[in-house]
């Protein structure tokens, strides 16, 4: 611990040597088992004979383009880019340290963790890729479909497993559709990518609204577990929130199920238009109710066959996930509520930072990789591994990936809670802001994206400093600052309570402003406030948001997104664009009409 | 010389496939000899046609497996074209055709058929495969066996892994 501390602090490069593979601690990963790990083997042996045939000229890079970004590699502004799946989110100290490792030998030492919970990392040399995923798949890692026209990485909630609120471990389920969908013969050339979420719990803390399939668990009263489907959700140049097309689809039948799903779309989804080739489209083009009754009837002939899903397969499933040890503790730790009482750093630090667990005497910890001045989502090599040093230590050696890219140590005794936050604090990972304005989701933007349009982290960094009072950031209390570069929306502004999109006007990057969008039980689409604005002035237009929401909310307890549902947008368009500006327009308008 | 993969074999292709002039959607037959037809063609002189068993039919992605599902038990051949290797709307159609509708004779992908589609088209019930005439025959081969094993179900492994897995 303290080596690789000081390494940081010094900033020390370390040799690039493998990480000495030392038992780790128990922890709730999957273990793979022989055919899994050949089934990853054989995916690097074919990348490897695609990159060779592709380097020595008989494989055209549009052939090779399809097979490389299934494998998660990207061609980007200045060089490749290569997106690492973390299944779920769920990493081990061990993974972790071999990202760290992979991240220092072929690159520049850092990666980016995504929306989509995985890794990116920004300059590897193509040559090198075949040899990085081997070096994945010696930790039961991979890149599979992280990328290109088929069904991406299941991301879940972060706190599956330890949550309060739970009905289903939805890694288990994660993973049982990860094996569906890896390699899936029929669904490998889809008109456009496919990305499923699952939650577990009674609040939703995967965006299931959001996305292509969305699967949320549910209990009945009888005990009887099945997930209710939603379908044609997500952000992109169309933000849709998605229609529920099953109230109630008993477990068994998931995965037929999802096979109707995807051959209907298979089968129907358009694919003369790239912008209009997503599920939501097919959905929105037949109507929700229509597209249901095509899906049925597909179903009608796949149900109760051989995807049937079995209580011995879950059951498997279930069994090679490890799973942590607790220790019988009191609900009540004494030594905690010292610290809180005679430590305002500390008690603000847990106020924001620590969630209930469901087992006594244990928290969940999110460690933020929202420090101002740093790149939303990125951390070092020497971060990863001081980050997996502090999971062995605290949290039985497992991480997981949020998708509003923090990470989190999910079971930590509460005893040793205020040690741990004293080491993240040296490391640059306390910061005490998640769910505050200044956690903010951010894609990698125009510094490095070639598909951006604009620029986001220096964005980001700019709201970050200009709201650095943190009294004042917990007066403004919960509030999603969502930023994408395009309208890919990798940064989820859709969702966001305050969305920022960079677009590009003759060559210039500008940025439109939405909010009240929102994600989980209520999810909403955000509207757009008005007429755009350049970067300098972002952070100001924040300010008078901020602004008309102190000014107008009901109470203190009200946070920014009840506001803006319940008083609406004008009064907030008033405080950025001034009165005589929106009386000008209503006049215009009002000349419109008549 | 035409490329064809059957069984996992190259073997001399006795088929010849017929398209529409530009701008028609239907072809001339031959009276003899073994052809393999447009659907437009096939749906137009449907009863000649069955009745010779040296005629073949060629789908596009989008059809529906409606479209031929009566003469599925007098169809030696029936291809399905990718303009694209990456429009997979093939695949459905393959899997359908055979798991659905029971068809057992020869199917067989043809257009821009590619090493490196051959596993998965293997798995969604095609045995023939006439390759883009670039393709490399010994390399196309041996994508036969990139994986070994698939979780999923397919026509190939109409039992998923995880039945297997307990079974094993």
């Amino acid at each position: 611990m303290l080596i690789y501390s000081f390494s940081l602090y010094l900033g020390l490069t370390r040799i690039a040597t493998p990480p000495n593979h030392r038992e780790t601690p128990a922890q709730r990963m999957y273990i793979y088992d022989e055919i899994d790990q050949r089934m990853v083997d054989e995916r690097v042996a074919q990348f490897r004979d695609q990159t060779r045939r592709h380097l020595a000229g008989t494989l055209s890079e549009e052939e090779f383009l399809p097979l490389r970004l299934q494998n998660g590699l990207y061609m980007q502004r200045h060089a490749h880019m290569l997106r690492i799946a973390v299944p779920y989110g769920l990493l081990s100290s061990r993974q972790l340290r071999q990202l760290a490792y992979i991240s220092r030998r072929y690159d520049k030492g850092y990666g980016h963790f995504t929306t989509r919970q995985n890794l990116q990392l920004n300059w590897p040399k193509l040559s090198d890729v075949p040899d990085i995923l081997a070096d994945l798949a010696a930790v039961q890692m991979h890149s599979i479909q992280t990328s290109g026209n088929c069904v991406r990485n299941t991301t879940t909630d972060q706190f599956a497993g330890v949550a309060p609120d739970e009905i289903v471990n939805s890694f288990v389920w994660c993973e049982i559709i990860r094996q569906w969908s890896t390699f899936n013969p029929e669904f490998a050339r889809l008109p456009r990518k496919f990305k499923i979420a699952v939650n577990g719990a009674k609040n939703d803390r995967a965006a299931v609204m959001v996305h292509d399939i969305g699967v949320h668990a549910v209990r009945t009263d009888d005990g009887v577990v099945g997930f209710r489907v939603v379908v044609g959700g997500g952000l992109g140049r169309t933000p849709i929130i998605g229609s529920l097309i099953r109230e109630f689809l008993p477990w068994p039948h998931l995965l037929s199920y999802l096979d109707a799903i995807l051959r209907v779309y298979n089968r129907y989804g358009r694919r003369d238009n790239k912008a209009k080739a997503r599920i939501k489209i097919l959905v929105k083009e037949r109507g929700p109710e229509n597209f249901a009754r095509e899906v049925e009837a597909e179903w009608a002939h796949l149900k109760d066959g051989p995807s049937t899903l079995t209580e011995a397969e879950v059951a498997r499933v279930e069994a090679q996930f490890t799973r942590p040890t607790y220790e019988t503790l009191p609900a009540r730790t004494p030594s905690l509520e010292a610290a809180l009482t005679t430590n305002k750093a500390f008690a603000a630090w847990h106020r924001r930072n620590v969630l209930a667990h469901r087992v006594p005497g244990y928290a969940a910890v999110t460690l933020s990789l929202k420090q101002t001045g740093v790149p939303p989502g990125d951390a070092t090599a020497e971060q990863m591994e001081a980050v997996a040093d502090m999971a062995d230590q605290y949290a039985q050696g497992e991480i997981r990936v949020t998708h509003e890219q923090n990470l989190v140590l999910a079971d930590v005794k509460q005893a040793a809670l205020f040690e741990l936050w004293e080491e993240a604090k040296a490391l640059g990972f306390a910061t005490p802001n998640i769910g505050l304005l200044t956690d903010i989701i951010c894609c990698p933007g125009g510094d490095f994206c070639s598909l951006a349009n604009a620029k986001s982290l220096p964005i980001a960094k700019a709201i970050q400093e200009r709201f650095d009072d943190l009294d004042y950031l917990y007066d403004i209390g919960d509030l999603d600052i969502n930023m994408s570069g395009c309208m890919n929306s990798c940064g989820h502004h859709h969702v966001g309570h305050i969305g920022i999109l960079g677009i590009d006007k003759q060559g210039e990057e500008w940025y439109q402003v939405s909010i009240g969008g929102s994600q989980g039980n209520q999810s909403s689409i955000g509207k757009i406030i008005g007429r755009s604005f350049a970067q300098a002035d972002v952070p100001g237009v924040i300010e008078r948001l901020i602004d008309c929401y102190i000014a107008h909310r009901a109470h203190e307890e009200e946070r920014f997104i009840e506001t803006v549902r319940r008083i609406g947008l004008d009064p907030f368009k008033e405080y950025v664009y001034g009165k005589a500006d929106q009386d000008a327009q209503a006049d215009r308008r009002q000349l419109a009409i008549a | 010389m035409e490329k064809l993969i059957k069984t996992r074999r190259l073997i001399a292709d006795n088929w010849q496939l017929l398209k529409p002039l530009e701008g028609q959607s239907e072809v001339e037959v031959p009276a003899g000899g073994a052809v393999i037809v447009p659907l437009a063609t096939w749906q137009a002189q449907r009863e000649a046609l069955r009745a010779r068993g040296d005629v073949g039919v060629w789908l596009d992605g989008s059809s529906d497996p409606e479209d031929i599902a009566a003469d599925l038990d007098v169809l030696p051949l029936i291809a399905i074209n990718y303009p694209t290797f990456q429009d997979g709307r093939g695949h459905s159609l393959a899997r359908l055709l055979r798991e659905r509708y029971g068809y057992d004779g020869e199917l067989r992908a043809i257009g821009d058929v590619l090493r490196d589609e051959l596993y998965y088209l293997l798995h969604v019930g095609f045995d023939a495969f006439a390759l883009r005439p670039d393709q490399n025959v010994d390399d196309c081969l041996a994508a036969f066996d990139d994986f070994t094993e698939g979780y999923q179900t397919s026509v190939l492994r109409p039992i998923p892994l995880f039945r297997r897995r307990v079974a094993a």
